[in-house]
């Protein structure tokens, strides 16, 4: 099996032009990769960078520098220059994102919401809600919230929906930034349960995960980004 | 005999009567095309058929025999004074035989009797373009017609049928002229309409404020618009006109005292006229043979 | 899913005299994206969506077009009656005021149905019926169909512009601010409203706006316009979360947090 995702020599920094053009380095020389099965997770101190390496893999950030080589559809593709239209074909079939916090959208249903990514792989609307139902039940989400936004859920309530919607579809690689921050205990569990299942599937698995315990339930390999800091390598 | 020594013949002087002709020829080669001319001023006043009264006066000849109706009748003001007007300033024969014309002019109706090949009918025209009133702007008129835009005039019939459950377009109903232009007949009853389609007679439509021209060439296609499931149909009358006991024509309501009565007659006077001089008789008609009025 | 682009722009510019409108713009939109286009008055943003729907002629630069043969046709050597039959068939056009893209004197349903009839449907029954299908669909109800638009609120006026223009089912769809000048709760069921048709149809839009919510909530990609020329350009969260020109930070630093 090729290995799904490599990234090497990636550099990241802002330029705050509003600021007279100051530039904050991020992150240099990052290079690793995943394996297909396996959890891997981003470790370090806040700031650390470890969102913004999660960012980039998904092309919500853009990459100063690197490459981020990714197998999509039996074909490499350099993400960091990828076109936009490239990168949401990417999202669509190879890369999954569980982001920390939901996005909602008015008026559309938790159900919906779930839904949307496997119907957006061309999975019939009926077909993709049953998924939906069976993904939220397990995650505990009181069925009487299912019909409604979930703007006005509570963190943990939209956390849920969000992860559900991350886990729904059987995209080969799937980041996970923070999915069990506002989570109680037992949810947490079935987030464990799920990576597990993940993992079995075949599942290249990167994640942030401050939670110690869960860490140690779902981690196979741990990258320090402290060793990414932009001060080791440049002045 | 009327001295016409003090006038051109006919009226309009010689370059405008060939500017005129100009206008009708091309109507005449684009069938349902609005022509611009420049429409002089008249010895009358606009809604008068100062249109209709140039067109009239740049074809009539010498040997021409003019009959002029007004809603279909001989004798109302604005048809005896157009007659009047010709007479005395082209010296031309009138009459009220629709037969025997060589030239109608006509204000609102095609008459009964059939026409013949060889004869002209002469329209007055108030309002000459047909999307006039859901399309305001004249450029985007011509822009409509030129690139044949034609879905406005069926969103003006679909408007009928959603307010009055058919469509209650009577007059001015629109029509395609061989399977191209969209033309406002002029305010004739929609009952007229299929007397336009390909009638034997040259039919020339003038517009004097509006400066427009446009023709029928004889035997050309005219067809009312309408839809699938509503087609066009004419006015039909439950009676016979109460004088000549004419069916199949179009009937004018006539007030006959304070206290609500009333009765159809003819709207073509003449034909109702020669009809009771052949005898036939409707249920209001006077014993004698004299003419109603 | 086809590889070619549906609409091909190329070094567009459209001068007014010395004044720059939009200068040198370019990009390929595919079918069922949308692209946003974002940027302050008088950016040339506006200047752009009339060059792209043909209702301005540019001054320089190419947009061709693949029409449903498959084929690309240069848009500015088409003739005006191909370029309106395209406008009035497999394009739409939402103003931002709805009144300059219905006829407020004509009913609700002549309203939707005109694009039908002017493409030669000539059933009433039928055409009725998609108007009342069509109205349900932007949660008009179906007493309204026989009034007047003068008679609807702003935002239902602007959902029946939307419907007029999808009646026919278009490939590609200008909006020109469709929020602007309505209440926010009236523009959030609007905007859900959109992007379920977007979605729901596999539209392409290009879609004006200044309002970069409306951006991240309809478009998948976005361009950022200032003076005319696009200054920044690519996956419309890229752009937000990470905005890379000067402008377009100062943009999304502007934003109103809630």
């Amino acid at each position: 099996m090729p290995t799904p995702l490599v990234v090497s020599d990636v550099a990241k920094s802002f330029t705050m032009h509003l600021r007279d053009g100051i530039k904050l380095p991020v992150v240099a020389g990052v290079s690793f990769s995943i394996r297909a099965g396996e959890c891997t997770v981003l470790g370090g101190p806040s700031g650390a960078g470890k969102s913004s390496i999660l960012k980039m893999l998904y092309g919500n950030y853009a990459v100063d520098e690197g490459q981020i080589i990714v197998n999509h559809e039996d074909g490499l593709i350099d993400l960091a220059n990828a076109s936009p239209r490239t990168v949401l074909a990417v999202r669509r079939q190879t890369i999954g994102y569980v982001s920390q916090f939901l996005r909602t959208v008015p008026r559309v249903s938790a159900l919906d919401v779930v839904a949307e990514p496997l119907v957006e792989r061309g999975e019939n609307r009926e077909t993709a809600r049953g998924k939906a139902r069976a993904l939220l039940a397990q995650l505990n989400l009181p069925e009487k919230l299912w019909a409604l936004p979930p703007a006005t859920f509570s963190g943990g309530e939209q956390q849920r929906v969000n992860i559900a919607r991350g886990f729904i579809t059987e995209h080969p690689i799937l980041l996970l930034d923070e999915p069990t921050a506002s989570l109680d205990a037992t949810n947490r569990d079935v987030v464990i349960e799920l990576i597990a299942a993940k993992k079995a599937a075949g599942v290249a698995l990167l994640g942030i995960f401050h939670d110690h315990d869960v860490r140690e339930a779902v981690a196979d390999r741990i990258i320090d980004v402290t060793a990414f800091a932009p001060g080791k390598l440049a002045a | 005999m009327t001295d016409i020594a003090t006038y051109n013949f006919a009226y309009l002087d010689e370059q405008t009567k060939r500017m005129i002709r100009r206008a009708i020829l091309k109507g005449i080669a684009i069938p349902g095309y609005q022509v611009p001319f420049a429409s002089r001023e008249m010895p009358m006043p606009y809604g008068w058929g100062t249109g209709g009264v140039q067109v009239t006066a740049s074809i009539i000849g010498p040997d021409d025999v003019l009959k002029v109706i007004d809603q279909g009748a001989d004798d109302t003001t604005n048809a005896v004074s157009i007659r009047a007007f010709f007479k005395k300033v082209a010296n031309v024969a009138v009459t009220t035989d629709t037969a025997t014309a060589t030239i109608i002019q006509t204000r609102h109706r095609i008459p009964e009797h059939p026409l013949t090949a060889g004869q002209v009918l002469v329209y007055q025209v108030p309002i000459p373009e047909p999307l006039r009133f859901l399309e305001p702007r004249e450029t985007e008129t011509r822009k409509m017609h030129a690139l044949e835009e034609y879905g406005l005039m069926h969103v003006k019939l679909y408007e009928d049928i959603a307010k009055h459950g058919r469509i209650a377009t009577t007059y001015a109903y629109p029509v395609k002229v061989e399977g191209r232009y969209v033309m406002d007949p002029s305010p004739t009853p929609k009952f007229d309409n299929p007397k336009m389609h390909r009638s034997p007679a040259l039919q020339l439509f003038g517009a004097g404020r509006e400066k427009r021209i446009y023709a029928v060439p004889p035997f050309t296609d005219v067809v009312s618009l309408d839809f699938e499931d509503h087609p066009f149909e004419v006015q039909t009358f439950d009676q016979p006109c109460a004088l000549c006991a004419a069916e199949n024509v179009y009937l004018d309501e006539v007030i006959l005292d304070d206290h609500g009565g009333h009765m159809f007659v003819c709207s073509d006077t003449d034909h109702c006229e020669k009809r009771r001089a052949d005898g036939h008789r409707g249920h209001l008609a006077p014993e004698t043979t004299e003419p109603a009025q | 899913m086809t590889d070619e682009p549906l609409l091909r722009v190329s070094a567009l510019s459209k001068f007014y005299g010395s004044r720059v409108g939009c200068d040198n713009v370019s990009f390929d939109l595919w079918p069922g994206e949308v692209l946003a286009v974002v940027g302050e008055s008088g950016s040339g943003k506006t200047t752009l969506l009339n060059c792209l729907s043909t209702r301005l002629l540019p001054s320089s630069g190419t947009a061709s077009y693949r029409m449903r043969d498959g084929q690309f046709r240069e848009l500015y050597r088409m003739s005006e009656a191909e370029r309106r039959f395209l406008m009035r068939t497999d394009w739409g056009f939402v103003h931002q005021n709805p009144a300059d893209g219905l006829r407020m004197t004509v009913s609700a349903g002549a309203n939707v149905g005109e694009r039908l009839m002017a493409v030669g449907d000539r059933h009433y029954g039928k055409i009725r019926a998609t108007a009342v299908d069509w109205l349900s669909r932007v949660e008009i109800e179906e007493d309204r169909i026989d009034d007047e638009p003068r008679a609807f609120s702003g935002g239902m006026r602007q959902r029946l512009q939307i419907a007029r223009n999808l009646v026919t089912g278009p490939r590609l769809v200008f909006m020109d601010e469709p929020t602007g000048g309505l209440d926010v709760s009236v523009q959030a069921r609007l905007l859900d409203l959109l992007r379920g048709l977007v979605t729901d149809l596999g539209l392409a839009a290009i879609v004006v706006t200044h309002d970069l919510a409306v951006a991240r909530l309809l478009s998948q990609r976005m361009m950022v316009m200032k003076d005319g020329r696009v200054v920044e350009s690519g996956l419309t969260d890229r752009v937000l979360d990470d905005p890379r020109a000067p402008y377009t930070q100062l943009l999304v630093s502007s934003i109103l947090q809630v």
